[in-house]
């Protein structure tokens, strides 16, 4: 038998006994795996997440580096203006006579640009302030989520109206106004988890250890909740893509020169009729991120809480 | 039950005027919308006439005093005057008010018909090809912005009417004016002018509720009492009707309650396209011309619709589910 725990077994007395091998070969040897590197596994075993995450990654590069290799710029018109689609101009020109292509390269990178900061933002504020609000309970978490309501209750468009008075939008007054007002929700969400956190015992066990409520929150509650947090984010990010564009459509959000998908398509809204892509295009482009995103929020979710699953198994 | 629906509506005015406090700020920040108006007129408007108007509006109240007036005055249902001359919002608020909900009820009811259909369908039918299909279907409307989707059925239904040379869709406003005559007639101007936008309005609705439907009816279907009661030998139509049905729709009708509240501020863009005179518009022009009291109004408004909306989840989900009390 050359079975090396036999084997050990069976040296002779007074020899002292070998020790251990490092590791011991057995049959159904499980290799330990992190939690996050189960959540990665499920992850990546959810096909309809995967592939919109390459889908998403891919209109990333194309946003970013497809405009550096384009030669056209989106602020420099060219001579020819209201073409329809060409080999030179792929999308066309719009009436100012600027590529469109660029244009939207532009746009898309605009936007993406404000999606991510929207997300960081309303997870930056919301995240800590529901765990706090949580955490602590009683009369002031009730005051607290009090004033979630009431940002709540705000119109968006009262806001985003009053900050780009005068000047017209921005992309800063667009990310602030999405950011300030989007991250209740988040803080809810994060509440809604840390209540049934607060409850368990290894909080409890870190309390009697001595962990002020920062610590609580910053190394036992936030992490626990990061399923959650990270699901909300994508969805954020969706959201925020969807909001710029419903603003600049109203006239309350990018305004020219600058520019975003939502920016490009108020900007059609004149030529309809006769350019109907410099419209749609911009919207295709809108729906490609947003239902991608949507999608890898779902596979996010199910790889953080497997119970809920929609995969079949 | 009176107890908890008296104090939720008791906490519901701190929030309110919270919210108020905050917009009446933010439409102080922008420059005197009067002056703006009055500016650069030929010949110059007498200085007379500005400094009456100014003080119509309340423009030269301090900022506290401003907001205290307008509270006061607002309780007792003075809403505040208009740049364009009227002395209280309160009937044209009622009349866009009414146009909104013209176009909200029927949206709402499609949204929540189409919704529970299929959220049962696909749930009923879990990994199928129907299944996928309207989940699929769910997260595009989910994706679309709302104003790409309703100008794309604006244009579809332009050219429908261009191809058959028919003026059923039509496009522009709520109603005809004139309007024909005759109840037939008028009929079909309103289900022409109603299809478009109600139709626009509940897909992004619709796809929200349906994947909650979905959940809904998953949850139902794999717990323990619908086992049992199909090992009773129960008819499927009868387990379905009687006991899945009934528990399925619990959660429904607290998402509706809370998507109507949120419908009332959601419309606008749908307005806008289709050239509705409903709140949304009215708003839209409002902040534009920085006109403060109407937005105000519409805030107070479209905040108790959410504020009771909330409220009238809470409730029904006591009512519903007798598992649930609130002390």
């Amino acid at each position: 038998m050359s079975n090396p725990i036999i084997a050990q077994t069976t040296t002779p007395a007074g020899v002292p006994p070998q020790r251990a091998p490092q590791r011991v070969e057995r049959e159904f040897t499980v290799k330990e795996r992190r939690q996050w590197q189960l959540i990665l596994r499920r992850f990546y075993r959810h096909r309809l997440a995967m592939g919109s995450l390459v889908v998403l990654l891919l209109v990333i590069l194309i946003a970013y580096f497809g405009a550096q290799l384009w030669h056209y710029d989106p602020t420099v018109p060219t001579p020819q203006f209201r073409t329809p689609p060409s080999l030179q101009h792929p999308l066309g020109t719009d009436d100012v006579g600027h590529d469109y292509l660029a244009r939207v390269l532009r746009g898309a990178q605009q936007s993406l640009k404000i999606a991510a900061v929207v997300a960081l933002l309303s997870s930056a504020i919301g995240c800590p302030y529901g765990a706090i609000s949580g955490l602590i309970g009683g009369k002031v978490d009730a005051l607290m989520m009090r004033f979630c309501d009431m940002l709540l209750v705000l119109p968006l468009l009262v806001v985003a109206g009053a900050l780009s008075y005068g000047k017209g939008g921005s992309i800063t007054v667009v990310m602030l106004v999405l950011g300030l007002l989007g991250w209740p929700v988040n803080a809810r969400q994060v509440r809604s988890v840390v209540l049934g956190l607060r409850e368990m015992e290894f909080v409890e066990a870190a309390r009697a250890m001595g962990a002020g409520p920062v610590r609580i929150v910053l190394r036992h509650l936030l992490p626990n909740a990061t399923g959650t947090i990270v699901v909300q984010a994508t969805l954020d990010v969706a959201a925020a893509i969807l909001g710029e564009a419903a603003l600049s459509f109203l006239g309350l959000g990018v305004q020219a020169p600058d520019t975003s998908l939502g920016n490009l398509i108020n900007s059609a809204r004149n030529s309809i009729d006769t350019l109907p892509w410099l419209f749609y295009l911009p919207g295709v482009v809108i729906i490609i991120i947003a239902l991608t995103i949507n999608f890898i929020g779902d596979g996010l979710r199910d790889a953080f809480d497997p119970r809920q699953t929609r995969l079949r198994r | 039950m009176i107890v908890f629906t008296v104090r939720r509506l008791l906490q519901a005015i701190p929030i309110l005027l919270g919210a108020a406090l905050i917009v009446y700020w933010l439409m102080a920040i922008p420059p005197d919308p009067v002056l703006k108006e009055f500016a650069g007129h030929n010949p110059p408007i007498p200085p007379a006439t500005i400094l009456a108007n100014r003080q119509r509006m309340h423009l030269l109240d301090g900022f506290w005093y401003g907001f205290g007036r307008w509270v006061v005055h607002f309780v007792q249902g003075d809403f505040g005057p208009t740049l364009s001359g009227a002395e209280n919002i309160r009937k044209d608020l009622v009349q866009h008010l009414g146009v909104t909900t013209h176009l909200v009820v029927p949206a709402l009811f499609l949204a929540v018909t189409l919704a529970v259909i299929t959220g049962v369908m696909s749930a009923i039918k879990q990994y199928s090809f129907r299944d996928y299909t309207f989940t699929f279907f769910g997260f595009l409307f989910l994706a679309m912005p709302a104003f790409w989707i309703a100008q794309l059925l604006k244009d579809t239904a332009v050219n429908f009417n261009l191809a058959t040379g028919t003026h059923f869709f039509q496009t522009l406003g709520d109603r005809s004016i004139p309007q024909p005559a005759g109840f037939g007639p008028q009929m079909v101007d309103y289900l022409g002018h109603i299809v478009l936008p109600t139709i626009s309005l509940s897909l992004i609705t619709y796809a929200a509720l349906s994947r909650f439907q979905r959940a809904s009816m998953l949850e139902v279907i794999n717990s323990d009492y619908v086992r049992l009661a199909r090992a009773k030998g129960i008819t499927p139509r009868r387990l379905l009707t009687r006991h899945m049905l009934r528990t399925a729709l619990i959660p429904m009708t607290t998402a509706t309650a809370l998507t109507v509240a949120a419908f009332f501020g959601g419309t606008v863009i749908t307005e806008t396209i289709f050239n509705w005179q409903g709140l949304g518009t009215y708003t839209v022009g409002a902040i534009i011309l920085g006109d403060r009291y109407i937005v105000l109004a519409v805030l107070m408004l479209t905040g108790f619709f959410v504020i009771l909306g909330n409220l009238i989840a809470d409730i029904l989900y006591a009512v519903l589910d007798p598992r649930i009390r609130y002390e």
